[in-house]
């Protein structure tokens, strides 16, 4: 970017903008963990052990992702353990922030993640059947480190509704209204995934993601449905997200951060080059 | 060279600690006043809220300790704003090392500004932006318009002790130094290279 020159000649009284800096939009791969291990496959070259998060994880942040989410689907309360000894490896190899999420249903859940390096929580059953841990985990660590997982679904009365334990368990709330309401009970962020897109490599749900964006005054992270670049572009564009997440075209390297990234600066948007 | 990390009641002293390792540096983490006073460095980190960090301070006579410190002392995101002469945030006086105030962003809207895309300030600023206006030795081979990892709702103003300055509603204040002492909005620590260039140059300045 050229904005090099004049730069001594900052107007400070300008009411908006000193030379054009802007908050960049994030892009996040994810990573699923099933007893300390990526489930995914990988199709990554010179990796040693593709099953391992942290060696994944390195490679993502040289490459230029700007947060991580890794996703614990590990079933057991036993190995738990686990997942906090890998949180701790994590935090000890890379530079970005990064969020951890799957199974976490108290303040004693977070708190041992948090104290292991782990910059952000997310939460989404736990926090649909009990509001105010919401409410809890912002007291008590900040909203700044609590994210709201939302998997929602459009039915066919065009409303989007909210769905529980991985997609398996319908709800009759509306995806927006638990969004309103969690933001008012302290998360400071919203992980958005649209069931009806998940998997199909069609592009994100633009609609429900701007109506969150534009609405709530918290970031809201798109997921689902990443299939191409363009799609990117479409939900930062008309979908208004934050960041966008994605798992398998980042994982079998259909689509590789760095080329992801020029491409979106091609189209205008900012992002972290 | 011993280099302490202040610790209260505030976040990220972990994620401090992790980065410094990463560049080779073992850092204590303590608030015992004698181990702080007799460091070679001082990290003064945080997340949280202004007014309950504060009185943890005060609590532990750690306010009057940290203004008085010769020794490069580097404060990080809320650990910065608190060095600062006041904050918005609960109307809280601070430390008063740096004369800037410390405000609240107030949250703004313009859609579709040159067609490209909305100007949609969310509050808290979350996420990466750029740094610019660099100077001091703090930002020593960091380069102009490098990215930096930001999580606040509160900003300190421009001054004469601004040594990098960010966009997000207004300029302002992104890093401030005045004499030994430094501080850095963004979470460092966690901002990739540029935040470990940072973190190095901390490490290497000389003792007074």
């Amino acid at each position: 970017m050229d904005q090099t020159e004049n730069k001594n000649q900052v107007d400070y009284s300008s009411p908006f903008w000193g030379r054009g800096g802007q908050l960049c939009k994030r892009i996040i791969p994810c990573l699923d963990i099933r007893d300390g291990r990526t489930v995914k496959g990988v199709n990554f070259e010179n990796i040693r052990d593709a099953g391992d998060p942290v060696e994944l994880a390195s490679i993502y942040a040289k490459e230029g992702a700007d947060e991580l989410v890794f996703l614990d689907i590990t079933a057991t309360v036993e190995k738990r353990k686990t997942l906090s000894e890998l949180v701790n490896r994590v935090a000890h190899a890379i530079n970005i922030p990064f969020t951890v999420g799957g199974g976490i249903g108290s303040v004693q859940d977070v708190s041992v993640l948090l104290a292991n390096g782990a910059d952000k929580i997310s939460v989404n059953t736990a926090a649909y059947k009990h509001p105010g841990l919401l409410n809890q985990l912002s007291k008590e660590f900040g909203s700044q480190c609590v994210v709201l997982a939302i998997d929602t679904k459009q039915e066919e009365d065009g409303n989007w509704y909210v769905y529980l334990n991985g997609g398996r368990v319908k709800t009759e709330t509306k995806c927006f209204d638990w969004a309103k309401e969690a933001v008012e009970r302290g998360a400071g962020e919203i992980l958005l995934t649209s069931m009806n897109n998940d998997g199909t490599k069609k592009g994100f749900a633009l609609d429900i993601t701007r109506r969150l964006s534009l609405n709530l005054n918290v970031p809201v992270i798109a997921s689902g449905g990443a299939g191409t670049m363009e799609h990117f572009a479409d939900v930062f564009k008309d979908g208004k997200a934050d960041a966008a997440l994605a798992a398998s075209i980042f994982h079998f390297k259909e689509i590789g951060v760095p080329e992801l990234k020029a491409y979106l600066h091609g189209q205008k948007i900012q992002v972290r080059l | 060279m011993k280099l302490v990390i202040i610790k209260y009641n505030a976040g990220n002293v972990q994620s401090v600690m992790f980065a410094l390792e990463r560049i080779g540096i073992n850092a204590i983490v303590t608030e015992d006043i004698g181990e702080i006073t007799s460091a070679d460095k001082v990290i003064f980190p945080g997340v949280g809220e202004a007014s309950t960090a504060m009185n943890y301070l005060k609590e532990r006579n750690l306010d009057e300790v940290i203004k008085k410190l010769t020794q490069p002392v580097l404060g990080v995101c809320l650990g910065m704003q608190l060095m600062c002469a006041y904050s918005e945030e609960n109307d809280t006086p601070c430390l008063g090392i740096f004369e800037e105030r410390v405000k609240k962003f107030v949250p703004t809207q313009k859609e579709e500004i040159d067609g490209i895309d909305d100007l949609n300030f969310k509050v808290p600023q979350l996420g990466w932006n750029s740094i610019y206006n660099l100077r001091s030795p703090l930002m020593t081979n960091v380069k102009e318009d490098s990215y930096c990892y930001f999580v606040h709702s509160y900003y300190a103003s421009l001054g004469e002790h601004t040594i990098a300055t960010t966009d997000y509603i207004q300029p302002f204040s992104s890093a401030l130094h005045k004499d030994n002492f430094y501080g850095v909005q963004f979470h460092a620590e966690k901002s990739a290279e540029a935040g470990e260039q940072i973190l190095k140059n901390f490490c290497l300045m000389p003792q007074p």
